[in-house]
């Protein structure tokens, strides 16, 4: 159980050395690590679920104005819009996504899946899913579990956190989550589960964090629902058995390995991309206090 | 980093937004400071470094803070109005940013806090995904993620004191996952830091206090 996280490989392998499901192994990992129930799981993703599926409804309900004016209820808009340009579960996707997010950024109630700034995308995605396939909540549990799997590698091969490994490390690992999700849920075998995740973290390599004035809000918010959307064209890919070709092991040591060269002005510093652009610096110097001391560095030598 | 990440560390914290490294991270530094401070501070002075130096306000890092300081969980919508209720509780605190501190992780905090005579200063890296690290206790390392038991002990540099604390809480049935030991010379003050699986009965934490060449103990139970 110990190298179980530590890989794809290794989490594949266990699975089919002791012939039980990816989300089994999860649930045993969990068990052994934390001394905790199997029941007390099922109720802590239960609840997790029932927090994001409150997201996405309010989100599209409730006022959802940042403090910033930056994010102005564009979820409602988007749901509301009578020209679907794809189709309407597409734009019931994207708004979805959007909402949970907007409630995020609005100080509001959400689960981190795996990082706040990545909190729109499981939701948006797993309650439309279900939606499209008539899915039990308990199958989506079961999806959910494996994109704790999944987030556990990632956590360990590379980062979760922007400020280290740009945006890639949150909407690329909640997007390689939800993908992988998608196609487990959906019967998908651990190879095309893996693979989806694979594509997704091969679209999503490279995407730097420069949020704005430094808020999660622009651009996070729509980044959440591109993410959400490659979730589903890596699923749609990788459930046709079309490979990855780089294994998903090496695609996450990818981003492990440009998250590490990438420069800290695009590290959620709020000092490169967007938030360096006339407009984001204009932005900036309305919503933020100026008069932040920055004091030299007292370990210099 | 001490013990690994769960399910729901992955799936979760359930949190208030924006962010899980500027908030729910944020919360838990401070929750885990106040429990090595014993209790919430009269006094805080908080420096935020790096990365968290120039976005701490604008992601709510501040008012994250100060709730945490005040012991409310992550998904405690009164962390926005948190300076407020600093003000009713006689919490007295300020901010100081610094810039380009490259010996300390990209979202560090320092905390000086005092309560009565008591005064600590608690070093915390928030890891992304609102996973912690305490890396320092009054200059000692320390490194514990809060997320288990977690046993602090300032000791007297006696030969011996890290085998007999371990069979002191062999006895209890708990694994030890991590223990690290650090002092600031040799026959100074050792400080130890033991991660367990499973708390440890007060009775033994009495027993471990009254020794003569423990100068301090801190037992924070996983907090949350």
């Amino acid at each position: 159980m110990r190298f179980l996280f530590d890989s794809f490989v290794g989490w594949k392998s266990h699975c089919e050395n002791h012939h039980i499901s990816l989300h089994q192994a999860v649930i045993d990992f969990e068990i052994s690590q934390k001394n905790g129930l199997e029941e007390d799981i099922w109720l802590g993703l239960q609840n997790a679920y029932s927090i994001m599926k409150d997201a996405v409804d309010t989100g599209l309900s409730a006022d959802m104005t940042s403090r910033s004016g930056m994010i102005n209820n564009g979820a409602k808009q988007v749901y509301k819009h009578p020209l679907a340009v794809l189709s309407v579960d597409f734009q019931k996707l994207i708004s979805r996504a959007l909402a949970a997010k907007e409630v995020n950024s609005c100080m509001g109630r959400v689960v981190a899946a795996p990082t706040a700034g990545a909190s729109g995308i499981l939701p948006g995605t797993l309650y439309t899913l279900q939606e499209i396939h008539g899915l039990s909540d308990q199958k989506i549990l079961e999806g959910l579990l494996v994109g704790a799997g999944i987030a556990l590698i990632i956590e360990q091969k590379a980062s979760l956190a922007g400020a280290v490994g740009g945006c890639q490390a949150e909407t690329g690992s909640a997007a390689a989550m939800a993908s992988g999700a998608i196609v487990y849920c959906l019967g998908g075998s651990i190879d095309q589960v893996f693979n989806a995740v694979a594509i997704t973290i091969q679209c999503m390599l490279g995407l730097v964090c420069d949020p704005v004035a430094g808020l999660v809000e622009v651009p996070c918010v729509v980044r959440n629902a591109s993410a959400a959307a490659i979730a589903f064209s890596s699923a749609q890919i990788a459930i046709a058995a079309v490979s990855s070709v780089i294994p998903v092991d090496e695609c996450i040591e990818a981003m492990g390995e440009i998250g590490s060269s990438m420069e800290s002005r695009y590290k959620e510093t709020a000092m490169g991309g967007l938030a360096a652009t006339l407009t984001g610096q204009e932005i900036s110097k309305r919503v933020l206090i100026q008069d932040i001391e920055i004091l030299p560095d007292e370990h210099s030598s | 980093m001490g013990t690994k990440s769960g399910i729901f560390d992955m799936i979760g914290p359930v949190m208030i937004g924006p962010s899980s490294s500027h908030t729910a991270g944020v919360v838990r530094i401070a929750r885990a400071a106040i429990r090595v401070l014993g209790g919430v501070p009269d006094t805080a002075i908080i420096t935020f470094y790096n990365s968290f130096a120039r976005t701490y306000e604008g992601h709510g890092s501040d008012k994250a803070i100060i709730g945490g300081l005040l012991d409310f969980k992550t998904d405690d919508a009164n962390i926005k109005v948190s300076f407020d209720l600093a003000k009713e509780k006689g919490l007295l605190f300020n901010f100081k940013s610094i810039g380009n501190a490259s010996v300390y992780h990209p979202n560090t905090i320092k905390l000086n806090l005092t309560k009565g005579d008591r005064k600590v200063e608690v070093i915390g890296e928030s890891l992304g995904g609102g996973v912690i690290n305490i890396a320092e206790i009054d200059g000692f390392n320390a490194n514990f993620s809060a997320q288990s038991h977690t046993l602090i002990i300032k000791a007297e540099d006696v030969s011996g004191a890290i085998a007999f604390i371990s069979s002191v809480i062999a006895q209890e049935k708990t694994n030890i996952a991590t223990m690290s030991v650090s002092r600031k010379g040799k026959n100074d003050i050792a400080c130890h830091v033991i991660e367990m699986d499973s708390g440890i009965r007060p009775t033994t934490i009495a027993y471990l206090n009254s020794l003569t060449w423990i100068k301090e103990l801190i037992y924070i139970p996983d907090i949350d």
